[in-house]
């Protein structure tokens, strides 16, 4: 479920950028306001064994197919949500450093989507309640399944939402909905299972691990907080990283263009991405793959479609013969400097 | 060898994945041209390379392409190679793939024309989106391994990163090596008892996994002795000093303005119709 910075767009990118950030400053200032220094290194060696434990894989029953611990709600239990935060935080800024599973600018989405939903959403909403203050065998096995199973169909849904957002995918809405929310119900239910099993195999027989989490967990915690903080940095943010935006209406605005007959919320003239890309408009034989004068004409066309314009070979083939080019001397600049790298080597007493 | 589970036969997915931690790690130790740039400056720098490939138009592939200058680039000037980045970005395409893959079926309005092929506004876009994958996912696989993860980590507490965050990085780092080499033997003895069978049981995992807990979190006790009796107060210093010259400004400003040039103007483009005009 990890998203790819391909996927989405800066202003998507950088809003959840920003509400993670705020997120994860939140999480270290109330982790340090209630301090433990024995927290710092359990952080550390959890993170690595979740790390490891999701590259382990157990066979779905009658599926043929295998699935991993997700690990989020593993840790809320174990490590209270603050800690747990940061440390899922610190697991997927690994994992897209070192293997390009979820992007960089994706990063923000990610710890949201797998972070955030079930260390603050899941964990004090589902799991607490279940569980209680004191809690048994049985319910922390059906908290932890049910919280689990939550915390990832709210994942799911982040994905569609930030996906369809950023207007990258053709993939309408409710498609998107539909394909997405049962298949990872599905998985949902055997990693709520397995969750399970490990957090209660650990409360049998270290049951005091728990309770240093139970220390830290809900106190002083506020959702209406979090609510407020994130719809705050997500509006700021946007705003700014709107500048980047695609000048087609996004997935939101097409929603929001079904929802009330109105884009609202699209006022390309004062953006400086609107600034942009007039300049690449005035500049270019073939904006957005289109042509300068085709393009008045298409304007009149039907409204509700999205135009493309006529083809002309002449702008076409100045376009492929340009691109063809590009690559051409992408690739030579490669090239010279594999052969300065080289020549270095063999003579490296110059 | 036939017949052995997976797991016993060649690598597993926990070696593998440890093994390309490690060499991603080995060339940050060696000199490199790009390895004097301020670690800032090309996080800074392929922060915005990212931004700006993603803020391309979903059907401008021809405006994408000199783009492809700047990870060429830097691969070459730090001999990184591009076989390893390409193995690991053909690993993680399949999420990308899942989701463009559904552009060609709703969009398929004729668009282009390349001799008899008639080509669609999903196929583009789809091959749009590729592209941005393949290049976003390379900076970060590049930064990392230009880098090294604990420069990177020293760089992020410098940009106010907070230190609790830095310091958990820091340890999880160290921890996967040796925990993954733990979990790898769990999984490995497993396999050569379990007698051909495939997979792995879902009440068999979750021992394992609990197993595999319990002794992690022994291990963050003795960890946490051995940190306090040398005078751990819950936080790790980082003594390596940063210092950003005027290259470094330079490093990031030069791609900048190169990078916003190509998103304003469309380089192929005006290329190709200024060889068009000069030669037709």
């Amino acid at each position: 479920m990890h998203m790819a910075d391909a996927l989405i767009s800066p202003a998507v990118g950088g809003a959840l950028w920003t509400a993670t950030a705020g997120l994860t400053a939140w999480s270290a200032k109330k982790l340090n306001e209630d301090f433990d220094d024995r927290k710092v290194p359990l952080m550390g060696a959890l993170g690595a064994f979740v790390f490891a434990a999701q590259m382990i894989n157990f066979t779905i029953p009658a599926t043929g197919s295998s699935g991993h611990l997700g690990g989020g709600m593993a840790l809320a239990v174990l490590l209270g949500p603050y800690a747990a935060f940061l440390t899922m935080a610190s697991i997927l800024t690994i994992q897209s450093l070192f293997f390009a599973d979820g992007g960089l600018l994706a990063l923000g989405c990610n710890i949201f989507n797998l972070g955030f939903f079930p260390c603050f959403i899941a964990y004090p909403l589902i799991y607490k309640k279940i569980a209680g203050e004191n809690p048994s065998a049985g319910k922390i096995f059906a908290g932890a399944t049910l919280a689990s199973l939550a915390g990832l169909q709210l994942g799911a849904f982040g994905v569609v939402v930030e996906t369809v957002a950023s207007g990258i995918s053709d993939l309408p809405f409710s498609t998107f909905l539909l394909l997405m929310q049962p298949i990872h119900g599905a998985i949902g239910i055997v990693e709520g299972l397995v969750t399970a099993a490990v957090i209660t195999f650990v409360w049998k027989a270290r049951p005091e691990v728990l309770l240093l989490a139970e220390k830290s967990s809900a106190e002083g915690f506020s959702i209406k907080a979090v609510f407020v903080g994130l719809i705050a940095a997500a509006v700021i943010t946007g705003g700014i990283f709107s500048w980047f935006a695609s000048v087609h209406p996004d997935g939101l605005e097409w929603a929001l263009f079904h929802a009330s007959g109105k884009e609202e919320f699209r006022n390309p003239e004062e953006s400086a991405h609107s600034l942009l890309a007039g300049i690449q408009e005035k500049t270019a034989v073939m904006p957005d793959y289109g042509f300068k004068n085709s393009r008045t004409v298409q304007e009149d066309a039907t409204a509700s479609e999205e135009q493309w314009p006529a083809v002309s070979i002449g702008t076409s083939t100045a376009g492929i013969v340009g691109g063809g080019l590009t690559l051409f001397f992408a690739g030579l600049v490669g090239f010279l400097l594999r052969l300065i790298g080289r020549s270095r080597q063999a003579s490296p007493g110059r | 060898m036939k017949g052995m589970p997976p797991e016993t036969c060649g690598m597993s997915r926990l070696d593998s994945a440890v093994g390309s931690m490690k060499d991603q790690d080995r060339p940050a130790g060696r000199e490199r041209t790009v390895r004097c740039i301020d670690p800032r400056a090309m996080l800074i720098t392929t922060f915005i390379y990212i931004a700006v490939v993603t803020s391309f138009e979903k059907f401008d592939l021809l405006g994408l392409l000199p783009l492809v200058i700047y990870p060429l680039f830097i691969m070459e000037l730090n001999n990184l190679s591009p076989g390893a980045i390409g193995r690991k970005l053909l690993y993680v395409s399949p999420c990308a793939l899942m989701i463009g893959i559904f552009n060609p079926l709703f969009d398929n309005r004729v668009v282009l024309h390349l001799g008899s092929l008639a080509v669609s506004g999903g196929w583009i876009s789809f091959t749009v989106l590729m592209v941005k994958f393949v290049l976003t996912a390379s900076a970060a696989l590049i930064l990392a391994a230009i880098c090294g993860f604990d420069t990177l980590c020293v760089a992020l507490e410098k940009l106010k990163m907070p230190k609790v965050f830095v310091s958990q990085l820091l340890f999880m780092h160290r921890y996967i090596f040796l925990t993954a080499d733990e979990a790898s033997r769990m999984v490995r003895a497993h396999s050569v008892r379990s007698f051909r069978r495939k997979g792995m049981k879902i009440k068999v995992f979750g021992s394992l996994c609990g197993q595999l807990l319990l002794r992690t979190l022994d291990r963050a006790l003795r960890i946490r002795h051995a940190m306090v009796s040398r005078g751990f107060r819950g936080d790790v210093p980082l003594i390596r000093e940063l210092k950003a010259g005027k290259g470094d400004t330079a490093f990031v400003f030069l791609w900048t303005a190169f990078f916003i040039i190509a998103r304003c103007f469309n380089l192929p483009q005006l290329l190709g119709a200024f060889v068009m005009d000069k030669f037709a």
